[in-house]
């Protein structure tokens, strides 16, 4: 299928940010209701071949989450954070944290802005500042062992190369 | 034990002066006189950095008579591509699935549009 809806991913080296750029066939307040509202929510930010289940989402400033990614072999990777501020349908600011993590510390802090475009369309910028380039660089790389990409071994040895 | 020094395209396009040779000799192959006079730094600082681009292979060094050129290998590059893939194919995924919720969003909503 062909889509005028391209993604922008940029992820420079030695960095400890990265973004997530993608414009919608809707306007931005549909959009931030599909981001900030856990029975939207948990309908498409699940991974592929993974059931998302909310344990709480309260998606307003001063508010907490907890979901839960579960593999088809009963693997749980759980996920929490606060969040700074949710402004409709402008803005939300929250910190993320991987539960699997060896130790606790290793939080990011993502900032989601939407904007408006003609046509009743509209663009969301993500915006995630890690605590540290191997944070960063470690959580692109825990995608594969999700699953999500085939012939990963290639990649892992790159990384693993220091 | 020495931590040894990570030697990849990551590291190699690393550094903007690095990044700066690269696109240097990509257009033609130099020798280290030629590329050093480009730059405001020593040439022991260019030598560095080029021997680093070689470790991490993405300059091999040419003898061509009296002359050494540093020639470009693009491959390795591939990997800065590839290495973002799996973040890609989640988002992709993701919003996929968001593409869809938001036309049903609209259908829902004018479905009880028509209702009233």
């Amino acid at each position: 299928m062909i889509t005028k809806n391209q993604m922008q991913i940029k992820a420079e080296p030695g960095r400890q940010e990265l973004f997530v750029v993608r414009e919608f066939d809707a306007p931005r307040e549909k959009v931030y209701r599909a981001f900030t509202d856990p029975k939207l929510v948990v309908q498409w930010l699940g991974p592929k071949n993974m059931t998302m289940t909310i344990d709480y989402y309260d998606c307003t400033t001063g508010g907490k989450y907890r979901y839960i990614h579960t593999d088809p072999n009963g693997n749980a990777y759980g996920f929490n954070g606060v969040v700074h501020e949710a402004t409709e349908p402008e803005r939300v600011i929250q910190t993320f944290e991987f539960e699997g993590m060896p130790e606790r510390g290793h939080v990011v802090l993502d900032s989601a802005v939407f904007d408006d475009l003609p046509d009743g369309r509209s663009k969301v910028t993500i915006h995630s500042v890690y605590g540290s380039v191997a944070d960063r660089d470690g959580m692109i790389q825990s995608g594969m062992e999700h699953g999500m990409r085939e012939g990963f071994d290639r990649l892992d040895d790159l990384l693993d190369n220091q | 034990m020495t931590v040894a020094a990570r030697r990849d395209v990551f590291q190699a396009i690393a550094d903007p002066t690095r990044r700066n040779i690269i696109g240097l000799i990509a257009k033609k192959p130099m020798n280290l006189n030629s590329i050093a006079g480009e730059f405001d730094i020593s040439r022991p600082a260019i030598s560095q950095h080029i021997k680093i681009l070689t470790e991490c292979g993405l300059v091999i060094i040419r003898q061509e008579g009296r002359e050494r050129y540093c020639e470009v290998q693009l491959e390795p590059l591939g990997a800065v591509a590839d290495w973002l893939e799996p973040l890609r194919e989640l988002w992709e995924h993701r919003f996929g699935k968001l593409d869809h919720l938001l036309g049903n969003m609209h259908a829902s909503y004018k479905n009880k549009k028509k209702k009233k």
